[in-house]
């Protein structure tokens, strides 16, 4: 059965629309004028850049792959080497762009999956109520008091290597926060008028929720996502660091950290610049991630 | 107050068992065999066999589950394949030594972000604020563990000034344990050299874990007072005549005290979960670094001793922030 | 006797993104002890703007004063070091706003917010703590208590000496009031401006804090400045009443001469529209058209547009302040040539 009587804030009348691309722009305008945001939009656009290309951006591809050349260990920083090489005379600068690839990626791959899975936890809890709502919200709860890189750490472990394995292990610790919040954004959209509208009309509850709810809180979830790639990136290289996840040769940022460690103080440039890649992408989507806040969720403004 | 306290406590419980449960239900699912592992490559099939007997492994799902949890409250929680020893004693040896690195590391947290949130409220829109908020977004994204790294490299290698890693040097004697933590011990001992040491110790490790909190305390307080200063009743305050600073560090303060607070208790859950970098690149002997080793070994009896511990402590310390928030905010006590 | 406070000719705009609005426009107030001046307006009227302005509370950015002077006991309060406000706060002035839930701290008792300024109070005028000059400050402290408790039981409080100790929430929005009455008068101001302080109340409580702060005028000879919309106050409590428009006051006098002759059209009108025992169904006689602009600051009488006996004049000068009767002023052409 379709629905007939839409009401004006149904997402796709052209009254919504409009007023849509009018706070848009506004937003755009917003943004553009805090310089830390653009900052950071640029860190972001350049990292996703190296992602994509990074491995045939690398001036030493072979060495990425795994190639090692002893004669060329430890150079220090130069013209040849910017980044210096490691303790098998790897390019440095090579390993450190194809990392990027990884965090990055990976990253992004985590709050994709947490929030896809946390929004249908919650947004089924928030629809549903009652009992369904206890029970998962307890759940969400409980598992949100255990520590997250520990769990992720135990689970990448049991799973065993590999990238895909990292990333399942992760999600499951992130999850819990975007079931939470799509959870309260649900209850808050559900009495209004327009659920209302639909029921009458006769819609089931996974299409309400689908077509009518989840397009009118798109915003916070889009601003939690956006806050939390840094802090995935920042938990992947976790990982790496640890020395669970990707194996070598993959370069992962972390396990070329950990790597260095051993180096130290003497060759201290296999370090620096994996940690400062590291740094630079957190901070990066940070700020980015900050600044879609603004923009996004005018409640909370300075 | 007492009845507020009580029904806290009691609502305590069940949270207790339900987290005891999916601890359970998490390790068990979890692919992987540690008998296997602990046997060794060259056992054979009935010596594995053996193995898992011994260590209870045979027997149906909730029967091990009741075992465990009734084992839990005896105090015998299991025993670490790997350290063969129960998990209750290593964790008596490794949690108080990063109980201390967190106590040590909130402490540094809340005695400069507080202060420095009020700053950058009272200086709003102006530099020492703007800069703040760069440095918090700094702050929050540097990762531990580069940090630390970071941190080695300047104060232990160049400038030599601080130990590289480690809690106490192996040549000197450290103080009687009554807590655990190596300050106070040796304070109660009177023994102020071991103090010292024990301090120098836990220096780098424990700046490097607070900036994180650092920042987000910083930024909390912030805005909280921000918000309170636009308050009815600072405006009624200053009509009566009060002065600024009697305003901002007395009323302001406690009000805009509550939202941090809460942070804070989120916070000690947080760095209790990640002191593991943190321990691994100081040589921290804390339950961070005993959590890891069991996991590359997948020893599960350790992992959920920790993941229990951590979750524990977690809930406690939010139940001690819910009981200080009805302190400072009184109507909560009436609800 | 000379009034207590003069404000002359007191302009004030406010910086805004969308530029200056002039809220403020030649304000001329003049109250004396024993009076208390009922200030009245629509809402945005600027009234509330004049009451903070004596207390010198409006901040400046995005306030800046463009001109007149608020004498308070013959010291320009305007040029007033901010030193000397906080000296005049609490202990010359003292301050009550209109919602009591929202004007008393949450998180700190009742007796902690009066033992404060009394403390303040105090620390400018010992002999109010009744202690003697190198009393200790436990010693101040105990006697601000005591001090503080006398209030509350002569602002209406029973069992003072207990209640104090509660918090904010534990009393009721009339108690809670009383309690800032008290703690306004703790420091024995000369002055006492009220901002709508029974706006948020019920009528029946309403009735009782406007005869306590009578009582309080009688007592302590104070001057009152009465911010409110309401005439029905007005008419209750207050011995003098201003009424304002856009900015400015459009006529003044004692309670009896402006309400029973109001010679200002809009005064007239605001009488009008209030509803009598007699106003028969669907009679409400309201007032056409809305305020000005606050943006743009025409030369003329600012209520000429809305004005039924407007005339070409009334928007060629802004009309001077005419005395009608003893005492009595107001500001329009029409009554230029009585």
């Amino acid at each position: 059965m379709t629905e007939t009587a839409a009401p004006v804030t149904e997402r796709g009348s052209p009254g919504a629309l409009a007023a849509r691309l009018v706070n848009w722009r506004r937003g755009a305008y917003r943004f553009r004028q805090s310089r830390l945001s653009l900052i950071g939009l640029a860190i972001a656009a350049f990292l996703a850049f190296i992602a994509v290309f990074g491995p045939w951006l690398a001036p030493h591809q072979d060495q990425v792959a795994g190639a090692v050349d002893t004669a060329l260990r430890f150079r220090p920083p130069s013209w040849a080497f910017p980044f210096g090489t490691n303790d098998v005379g790897q390019d440095m600068l090579s390993l450190v762009l194809a990392g990027a690839r990884i965090s990055v990626l990976a990253g992004l791959a985590v709050v994709v999956i947490g929030a896809v899975i946390g929004t249908l936890v919650g947004a089924t809890a928030g629809y549903a109520g009652g009992l369904v709502d206890e029970t998962l919200m307890r759940f969400t709860d409980l598992t949100l008091t255990l520590p997250s890189l520990i769990l992720a750490m135990a689970i990448a472990a049991a799973l065993g290597p590999g990238i895909g394995n990292m990333i399942a292990a992760i999600a499951v610790s992130w999850w819990p926060g975007f079931a939470r919040l799509v959870r309260g954004e649900v209850i808050a959209k559900k009495h209004e008028a327009f659920v209302d509208a639909a029921r009458a009309a006769g819609a089931r509850p996974a299409r309400i929720v689908l077509r009518h709810i989840l397009p009118n809180i798109v915003s916070p979830v889009i601003v939690k996502m956006s806050l939390d790639v840094g802090f995935a990136i920042l938990t992947v290289a976790s990982l790496g660091f640890v020395g669970i996840g990707v194996l070598p040769p993959t370069p992962e940022w972390g396990s070329l950290l950990s790597v260095a460690r051993g180096y130290m103080p003497d060759y201290w440039w296999t370090a620096i610049f994996p940690g400062f890649a590291i740094f630079l992408a957190v901070f990066g989507f940070n700020l980015l991630g900050d600044g879609l806040r603004d923009v996004l969720d005018p409640k909370a403004r300075r | 107050m007492l009845r507020y306290t009580l029904r806290r406590l009691i609502l305590l419980i069940p949270v207790l068992v339900g987290l005891s449960v999916l601890v359970f239900a998490v390790a068990r699912l979890l692919p992987g065999d540690p008998v296997r592992l602990a046997a060794g490559p060259n056992a054979s099939e009935a010596e594995i066999r053996n193995l898992a007997t011994e260590f209870g492994l045979d027997r149906p799902l909730p029967v091990q589950y009741w075992s465990y949890a009734t084992g839990l409250l005896r105090g015998d929680w299991g025993v670490s394949i790997y350290t063969r020893r129960p998990v209750a004693e290593d964790l008596r040896i490794y949690l108080p030594a990063t109980l201390e690195l967190v106590v040590a590391a909130m402490l540094l947290a809340v005695m400069i972000g507080i202060p420095a949130g009020l700053f950058a409220a009272a200086h709003r829109d102006r530099w020492p604020d703007y800069a703040s908020r760069v440095f918090s977004l700094g702050a929050i994204s540097m990762p531990r563990f580069f940090l630390g790294l970071l941190l080695q490299l300047a104060f232990a290698m160049w400038l030599g000034w601080l130990p590289l890693g480690g809690r106490f040097p192996l040549t000197e004697d450290a103080p009687a344990t009554i807590t655990g933590f190596l300050t106070i011990d040796s304070l109660a001992a009177g023994d102020l050299h071991a103090f010292g040491l024990a301090l120098r110790y836990l220096a780098l490790p424990a700046f490097a874990m607070c900036l994180s909190p650092l920042a987000t305390i910083t930024r909390m307080m912030r805005a909280s007072t921000l918000e309170v200063l636009q308050q009815d009743y600072v405006l009624t305050a200053r009509a009566l005549g009060l002065s600024h600073r009697l305003i901002l560090f007395k009323y302001v303060a406690r009000n805009a005290l509550s939202a941090t607070l809460t942070i804070i208790g989120l916070y000690f859950g947080f760095l209790l979960g990640g002191t593991v970098l943190v321990e691994t690149v100081f040589d921290w002997p804390g339950i961070g670094l005993y959590a890891t080793k069991a996991i590359v070994t997948q020893d599960f009896m350790p992992v959920i001793g920790v993941t229990l511990s951590i979750g524990v402590l977690f809930v406690t310390v939010n139940l001690i922030v819910d009981l200080l928030y009805g302190v400072i905010n009184p109507k909560v006590r009436y609800e | 006797m000379a009034a207590l406070l003069e404000i002359r000719n007191l302009s004030l705009a406010m910086r805004t993104y969308e530029g200056a609005a002039r809220v403020l426009n030649g304000v001329d107030l003049s109250v004396g002890r024993g009076e208390i001046w009922g200030v009245v307006g629509e809402t945005g009227c600027g009234k509330s703007l004049t009451g903070l302005s004596i207390s010198r509370l409006v901040p400046t950015p995005p306030g800046q004063y463009l001109g007149g002077s608020i004498l308070f006991d013959g010291r320009d309060l305007l040029q007033e070091t901010e030193d000397g406000m906080h000296a005049l706060r609490g202990r010359h002035i003292g301050m009550i706003f209109q919602d009591p839930t929202t004007n008393l701290n949450p998180a700190f008792s009742v007796a902690d917010q009066m033992i404060d300024v009394a403390m303040h109070a105090g620390a400018l005028e010992p002999s109010l703590l009744g202690v003697a000059a190198g009393a200790s400050r436990g010693e101040r402290r105990r006697s601000a208590r005591q001090l503080a408790i006398r209030m509350l039981d002569r602002t209406g409080i029973p069992n003072a000496g207990q209640r104090i100790d509660d918090y904010p929430h534990q009393f009721s929005g009339g108690m809670r009031q009383r309690v800032l009455i008290a703690m306004a008068l703790i420091g024995r101001p000369e002055l006492l401006i009220a901002d709508e302080p029974t706006t948020a109340l019920d009528v029946s409580v309403q009735a009782q804090i406007l005869a306590l702060i009578s009582d309080l005028v009688d007592e302590y000879n104070l001057a009152v400045i009465l911010i409110t919309h309401n005439l029905g106050v007005v008419a209750q409590l207050c011995s003098h009443v201003a009424v304002m428009y856009a900015g400015a006051i459009v006529e003044r006098g004692s309670v009896r001469s402006v309400l029973k002759r109001p010679a200002h059209p809009y005064t007239q009108a605001l009488l009008a529209s209030l509803p009598t025992a007699g106003t028969r169904r669907g009679e409400l006689k309201g007032l056409t058209g809305v305020v000005p602009n606050p943006f743009v600051v025409l030369p003329g009488c600012r209520f000429a547009p809305r004005c039924p006996s407007a005339q070409p004049r009334c928007l060629d000068r802004y009309p001077a302040m005419i005395e009608v009767e003893p005492g009595h002023l107001v500001a329009c052409v029409l009554s230029e040539g009585l």
